[in-house]
This record gives structure tokens, C-alpha cells and sequence, in this order.
């Protein structure tokens, strides 16, 4: 998880699935760009997995690269991949033109919308979470806020998204602030913060360890206003490095985290559970909710062949895309040719930090 | 008020680092004329290096230590099986061997301690101190006295003692130095060990407050190598105020214009600032006779 969010290390994979008796002779090759940690997270699967794995840095470049690989030498019927917006923006092409589905594990919206046939993706996007934070700060009464986001990709994404979603809520934004993620103290944009007037809420935007920089920032300046966080802050990791100040952070939570808390009449409950125990075991690590991108994305892939019947990729494509009431570990998949993300922000839940752990809030 | 107090307070936490790590260049160039661009891999080694000493049971003093030992053992290293070898190569092919050796430590970091980011407790305890409404860490204490401790003691070296005049005499230079019997290569070999252990002490200082990670170096070397330039590369004194110069310019740009652009504003005075003194503030003007 630490990989990918720092998203230096990646690697492709080949993985050969055989599903069913019938297709026990011919291994089904399904191809994967992916940050370097995600593939513990298919060993879980009942099926026989093989993995061939290349390691190598990634970028929009070398992913590229890598999927024509995929393609054109092992001959996949569908792919997953990149982990990043821009990555998956800069191979979705290639695969458009091949013909072969691809599942993404970025959360740019920019990947399903506009609608690509080929491309479909597994994570809540920037949108969903921008939304559920909004209305959850509107719940609360929050009216003015402020808005520390980082100047990278994702943080501007959430700028914007979390802009757009505040206006819907008619929430105002009286202070904008920005951080280079590389940075190592962002005490002079908090300290602006602390001197305007009348924020009831900040929400924090980000990737990565600069996060946790905010955080712990925030709490040497002694600064008590409700602080939240989207998902990229949901991490043990993220807890650890901001010490005591992450007490009391507010985020939206991935089904992962919060699974065992969740209702047991809860149709999400039993696979979220299962699959943590499972990585669990196997890794002897705690979930990581990026990991269960690409277990959702196996999981879509595997049970489009199922419905098609077939490995042709334009059938795997059309089952993808009639996909209904698949529960993941991220939320319940229900795609139409309209909509190629299928999960929806009720699988985004509002998570408190307390004790250096997270508690559901009700 | 208290809000230019907070700004000016993170400035020079900040500053004071970029002055460590401008210093350890200074040292180097100093000695010979190469600028050391994997200065910035030695703070990572230091901090990591004590990090993983500390995970594996050693105490921090001690862990501290040995992180500085085994940086200074690399910066040596660097020197001996790198630089030397090269032997009269243009001062420009050994700038690249020193960014090739950047990229090799870093590339090595990644393998050996992960891509994860980490993070020191403060040598100085307790919870900040309250200034006239702003805030004050510390161990932003701790790192600003350590560090100009450093600059002191190397001052005083310089200036008084027989090893700190013969690496005097080599920087101005070399060939002279070697004719009244300077032993030049053990002079350089021994700035580049101390560079390796300012390095080291600086990643040690910050990690606390900062975060550690395999690629911390590039950036700190790339605002190290700024306050270098700004304060006039050659001079210890120079490397500090430079460093103070940049830290404070971030972090004024950030409170008071947008910090959307601190990181331009911060080059664009650096740049004007450079164009009224070529050598820097503090640099002595680069002559030949003939």
C-alpha cells in the first residue's frame, strides 16, 4: 500500500486464470499494469493463479510500453491497470484501439467520463468523495470552510471537485490554500488558515506522506477546527506519521476499513470481511484498501468470463458493462453502458480517527 | 503580527536546513571544485540509516552515530572509487559522476529500506512553545542551534588549526598546495567525509519534523544547491544565509502572495539577487591571472 501510494515502484503482470474444468487446458492470460503491491492481493482467489512478474518504475511512459507488451506479446483477452489517473489516461488508448478491456485502479473521473468502451475502473472517484464530504459538513452545520489541497494531480482534482461540491451545498469557501507535496512544512498556509475568520471546517486533498505533514502541522499549531480527509489518508501508515494530531480526523472511509464494523444484514459486509482475512493471512499485513482495487478489478474481470461464457474480449467487454449486484470490497458493482465506474458514494463511509484507529460514525 | 512571526519562525527551520545541506556543497566545491550532487543522498542516509538503527534495537545516540559513520563511509567511498579514478576529467564529468552516484544511492535506498516514508521522535520533548501567538517546535530549536553549531566549529577549524589551512591552500590552489607538501587527494578525501557527516547530522536533525524517505534528497539538494549559489558557493558563512534567504522567501512567498507559487517566488528572488551579485552575497569573484 505504501507503494502505491507513493506510486514509485510498479510492475506488470501476466496472470494465466483457469476457471471451471473446461478451461483447465488453456489458461485464460489476463494482463496487468500495476503498482508493485498489488499482487499479493489476488492470491486470495479460488482459482489457480500463476504470476509472472515484471518489476520496473513506472511511468505514463513505461506503462505504455508495458501494455502494448501485454498485448501484443502475451495475448491477453483483458487488462488491469494503471494505478494512477495519468498512467491509465496514457495506455486507455492502446487498448481502445486493440479491443481488449482494461479495469482501471485510478480514481480520475476523466477515465469513465466521457464513457470509453473499452475502459471501465474500480475506485469511488474524486467527485463521490467531494460530494459525501459536503454533505456531511452540511449536516453538521459547517458553512465556511477551508480548502488546503496539494499541487499535484490528485490534490487539484480534489480542488476542483471539492469546489464544485461545496457550491452545490451552498457552502463557502473563504480560504484556498496549496502545498507542494514534496514539502516539508506547510505551517505558513495553516497559520493563514488559523487567522481567517469564521472557518468552521478545513478538508485536507492530497496524496501521499504530505498528508500526514498537514496533519501533524495542524496540530503544532494548535489548531482545533474539525479537519477532514478524503480517502488517500486512509491508512495505517497516514495514522502512524501524524502521531497524536491525526486524533480526531474525519474521512471518508473505504467499505475495507470500516467492514467489520459494518451491520451483519449488510450485503457488503461478508466479502469485505473475508477478503481481509484472507490478506491477512497471506501477507500477515493489514488490508489496504488500493489493494482491493485490483482484487475488484480480478473480481469484475472473472465474472464477466463466467457470464460470457467466452474469452473473446469483446464478450468479456459486453458482460463487464451488464455487470449487476457484484459485491466487491469497495462497494456493489452495477454497470450500464453509461456508467463503467458501477459503485455509487453510499459505499463511502464517514470514519473517525480515535485511539489510532478508525470508528464508523453513525 | 503573529502571523509574520509564525511565517519567519518555519523560515528559518526550513532555512537552516537548506544552510546544512549548502554548507556540505560549499565544503566540497571548496576543496575541489566539484559540486556534489548527491549531498542531498547524504541526508537521506542519515536519516534512514538511524531510523533502521533505532527499528533494530539500537539506541538513538548510538544509532545517530553509526548513521553518520556509515554516511561518511559512502561520501569516502564516492570520492575514492568514483571521483579519484576519474582523475583529471573535467570538473563537468565529475558533476555528472556525482549525479550518476545521486541516482545509485538513491536507487540502492529504495531496495534496502522500501519506498515507505518514516519519521524520528524529537530529540527535544515536549509540546511547542507559544511566541506572541505563534507557535515554536523544539526541535526546530534543536536543528537551527545544531546546525549553527556546525557552521561554528568548522569555522574555527578553518581558520585555526594546520588541517583546516592546508584544506585552505588546496582550494585556492591545488597544484601550489601539492608543491609545499599538502597531501591534495587526503584533503579532498576529508571534505568529502565531512561533507558526508554534515549531511548525515542535518537528515538526523530534520526527520523529526520533516518525514524521511528514500528520495528526500533530490529536493533539499536542489534548494541546497540554490542556497549555495545565493550565498556564494565557497562560503560557509554564505551557505547559512543562503539557506536562511530561501527558507524565508518560501515561506513569506507562501503567507503573503499565493502559495501556489512559493516555490517560483523563492527562484525568481534568487535569480535577482544573482544577477546583482554573480558570485553570490558572500562569494569571492572567480579570477585568473595571466
Amino acid at each position: 500500500m505504501k507503494n502505491i501510494l507513493i506510486a514509485a515502484a510498479a510492475g506488470v503482470t501476466t496472470l494465466s486464470v483457469l476457471i471451471g474444468p473446461a478451461a483447465a487446458a488453456d489458461p485464460i492470460r489476463i494482463g496487468a499494469v500495476i503498482s508493485k503491491t498489488g499482487p499479493a492481493a489476488f492470491l486470495g482467489e479460488p482459482q489457480q493463479i500463476t504470476l509472472k512478474h515484471y518489476v520496473d518504475k513506472i511511468d505514463a511512459n513505461t506503462s505504455r510500453t508495458f501494455a502494448t507488451r501485454l498485448i501484443e506479446n502475451d495475448a491477453v483477452v483483458a487488462a488491469i491497470g494503471t494505478s494512477t489517473t495519468g498512467g491509465t489516461l496514457a495506455i486507455a488508448p492502446v487498448f481502445e484501439d486493440a479491443k481488449i478491456p482494461l479495469v482501471s485502479l485510478a480514481a480520475g473521473i476523466e477515465i469513465t467520463e466521457p464513457v470509453r468502451s473499452y475502459v471501465f475502473k474500480t475506485p469511488h472517484t474524486d467527485r463521490m468523495v467531494c460530494v459525501r464530504i459536503a454533505a456531511d459538513m452540511k449536516a453538521h452545520g459547517f458553512n465556511s470552510i477551508a480548502l488546503v489541497t496539494g499541487t499535484d494531480g490528485v490534490g487539484k482534482s480534489m480542488r476542483k471537485e471539492c469546489t464544485d461540491a461545496a457550491a452545490a451545498k451552498s457552502i463557502t469557501i473563504v480560504a484556498n490554500e496549496s502545498f507542494n507535496p514534496k514539502d516539508v512544512d506547510m505551517t505558513p498556509q495553516l497559520t493563514k488558515i488559523k487567522n481567517t475568520k469564521g472557518v468552521d471546517a478545513v478538508f485536507v486533498g492530497g496524496f501521499g506522506q504530505s498528508l500526514s505533514v498537514v496533519t501533524r502541522n495542524y496540530g503544532q499549531l494548535g489548531l482545533t477546527i474539525p479537519q477532514y480527509h478524503a480517502h488517500g489518508s486512509a491508512s495505517k501508515t497516514y495514522i502512524e506519521l501524524a502521531g497524536p494530531a491525526s486524533e480526531g480526523v474525519r474521512l471518508t472511509g473505504p467499505l475495507l476499513i470500516v467492514a467489520d464494523q459494518l451491520r451483519d444484514n449488510d450485503p457488503l459486509k461478508p466479502a469485505a470481511v473475508e477478503y481481509a482475512k484472507t490478506y491477512r493471512e497471506l501477507t500477515g499485513k493489514d488490508v489496504s484498501t488500493f489493494g482491493g482495487y485490483s482484487y475488484d478489478a480480478l473480481l469484475l474481470i472473472v465474472d464477466a468470463i463466467k457470464r460470457a461464457g467466452s474469452t473473446k474480449p469483446s464478450a468479456i467487454r459486453d458482460a463487464l458493462e451488464k455487470t449487476k449486484n457484484l459485491p466487491g470490497v469497495t462497494g456493489m458493482f452495477n454497470m450500464t453502458p453509461e456508467d463503467h465506474l458501477g459503485i455509487n458514494e453510499n459505499s463511502l463511509y464517514m470514519v473517525n480517527i480515535k485511539n489510532g484507529d478508525w470508528v464508523l460514525a453513525q | 503580527m503573529s502571523q509574520l512571526l509564525q511565517f519567519v519562525i518555519s523560515g528559518i527551520t526550513v532555512g537552516v536546513i537548506y544552510g546544512a545541506v549548502a554548507l556540505g556543497f560549499t565544503l566540497i566545491y571548496n576543496a575541489s571544485h566539484v559540486v556534489n550532487f548527491a549531498q542531498g543522498e547524504f541526508v537521506m542516509l542519515g536519516a534512514l540509516l538511524t531510523v533502521f538503527g533505532i527499528a533494530a534495537g539500537i539506541p538513538y545516540p548510538l544509532a545517530a552515530l553509526l548513521a553518520v559513520g556509515g554516511t561518511v563511509l559512502v561520501s569516502v567511498a564516492l570520492f575514492d572509487f568514483a571521483l579519484r579514478p576519474a582523475g583529471n576529467a573535467p570538473i563537468f564529468a565529475l558533476i555528472i559522476i556525482t549525479i550518476g552516484a545521486s541516482i545509485l544511492l538513491r536507487g540502492i535506498a529504495r531496495v534496502a529500506f522500501g519506498t515507505g516514508y518514516f519519521s524520528l521522535p524529537p530529540v527535544a520533548g515536549g509540546g511547542p512553545i507559544a511566541i506572541g501567538g505563534a507557535v515554536l517546535l523544539p526541535q526546530s530549536l534543536v536543528v537551527v542551534f545544531g546546525t549553527v553549531f556546525i557552521v561554528v566549529v568548522l569555522r574555527l577549524l578553518m581558520q585555526n588549526t594546520l588541517l583546516g589551512k592546508a584544506v585552505i591552500a588546496t582550494s585556492s590552489d591545488a597544484m601550489a598546495a601539492n608543491l609545499v607538501g599538502i597531501n591534495v587527494s587526503s584533503i579532498v578525501r576529508l571534505s568529502f567525509a565531512i561533507s558526508g557527516a554534515i549531511g548525515a547530522l542535518a537528515g538526523i536533525l530534520i526527520a523529526p519534523i520533516a518525514l524521511a524517505s528514500h528520495d528526500m534528497g533530490a529536493l533539499l539538494a536542489l534548494k541546497g544547491f540554490a542556497a549555495a549559489m545565493l550565498g556564494g558557493m565557497g562560503s560557509p558563512v554564505g551557505a547559512l544565509v543562503g539557506g536562511l534567504l530561501v527558507g524565508l522567501s518560501e515561506t513569506l512567498s507562501a503567507g503573503y502572495i499565493s502559495s501556489d507559487y512559493k516555490d517560483a517566488t523563492a527562484f525568481i528572488i534568487i535569480l535577482l539577487v544573482l544577477s546583482a551579485f554573480p558570485n553570490g552575497l558572500f562569494g569571492k569573484g572567480g579570477y585568473d591571472r595571466v
